[in-house]
């Protein structure tokens, strides 16, 4: 069963359920002040949205929640975690990711559809993925800063680079690999009706687990 | 009560686009000889206690910045 995490400000909690019943799996949801995961969790979707409403820097405060700790013990024994968006940003501001995202170069709000690389096959996420992926992004704040030499960079934008990411980064995982966020949004990719089922197989990644 | 003033700002070196966006719109302005703008956050505490300085300090290093890309620092007010 695939938590969905919500925070006060979550938007897309409701879309990453669907998503993940798309992929053929169970969604349930989990609470920012609950300590530990529902019972029979096996991975974790950190869905898109304003938590407190980006106050600070987006994804800061919700890191410190009560429900990170839990994501946190789920993750150093290995389970899955998908962070989209303001999930990417919590799980860069809990430090479960390196680095942090910027305000996009542009100062504006970016929404279209992207090509992304999958540079790194070799997670538990992206294991079978097709080359490219057709998923779109819609943020403000998605420009991934951290170090590209160090860093376990999944996903790529190749050259367009549209936020101004270092190395074009458009997902980034843990050097264990169980652990990715990415500013694009797979949740949006999981039904023709929108154009693209791309993001099905991280959805699929998350059944599997 | 004291009061203690945090200021974070973007670090030296990592970009910053809204700084730049500002220093492009008063160069629209008419102001001439902008040579940078930075645009940072001042945060007002109100602290009990004792040691408001260090203890602004550790809130810094555990929430109000992010050492990846911001400096900070920690001054009482008069």
């Amino acid at each position: 069963m695939v938590a969905v995490v919500r925070f006060p400000g979550t938007l897309d909690h409701d879309s990453a359920a669907r998503a993940v019943q798309a992929a053929g799996g169970t969604a349930t949801g989990a609470w920012h002040q609950d300590t530990e995961l529902p019972a029979g969790t096996t991975a974790v979707v950190i869905p898109g949205g304003f938590s407190y409403g980006d106050h600070l820097r987006p994804g800061a405060i919700a890191s410190r929640s009560p429900i990170m700790d839990a994501i946190r013990r789920h993750a150093d024994a290995g389970g899955l975690v998908l962070g989209i968006c303001n999930g990417f940003q919590v799980l860069c501001e809990a430090g479960l990711l390196p680095g942090v995202l910027r305000t996009n170069a542009t100062t504006s709000f970016v929404c279209r559809q992207m090509t992304l690389e999958v540079i790194d096959h070799d997670t538990p996420f992206t294991q079978g993925l097709t080359d490219t992926l057709s998923i779109p992004i819609k943020n403000h704040d998605g420009a991934w800063f951290g170090d590209p030499t160090t860093a376990r960079i999944v996903l790529g934008y190749g050259h367009e680079n549209p936020l101004g990411s270092v190395a074009s980064a458009a997902g980034v995982a843990n050097q264990a690999g169980n652990v990715l966020g990415l500013m694009p949004h797979p949740e949006e990719a999981v039904d023709p009706l929108l154009g693209s089922v791309d993001g099905l197989g991280l959805f699929r990644a998350l059944v599997r687990a | 009560m004291t009061r203690v003033v945090v200021t974070v700002m973007p670090r030296e070196g990592v970009l910053d686009p809204q700084g730049q966006a500002v220093q492009g719109a008063l160069g629209r302005l008419g102001f001439a000889g902008v040579t940078d703008v930075r645009l940072g956050r001042r945060i007002e505490l109100e602290l009990d206690g004792p040691d408001p300085l260090a203890t602004a300090q550790q809130m810094c290093e555990r929430l109000l910045a992010n050492a990846l890309i911001e400096d900070f620092s920690v001054a009482l007010e008069d």
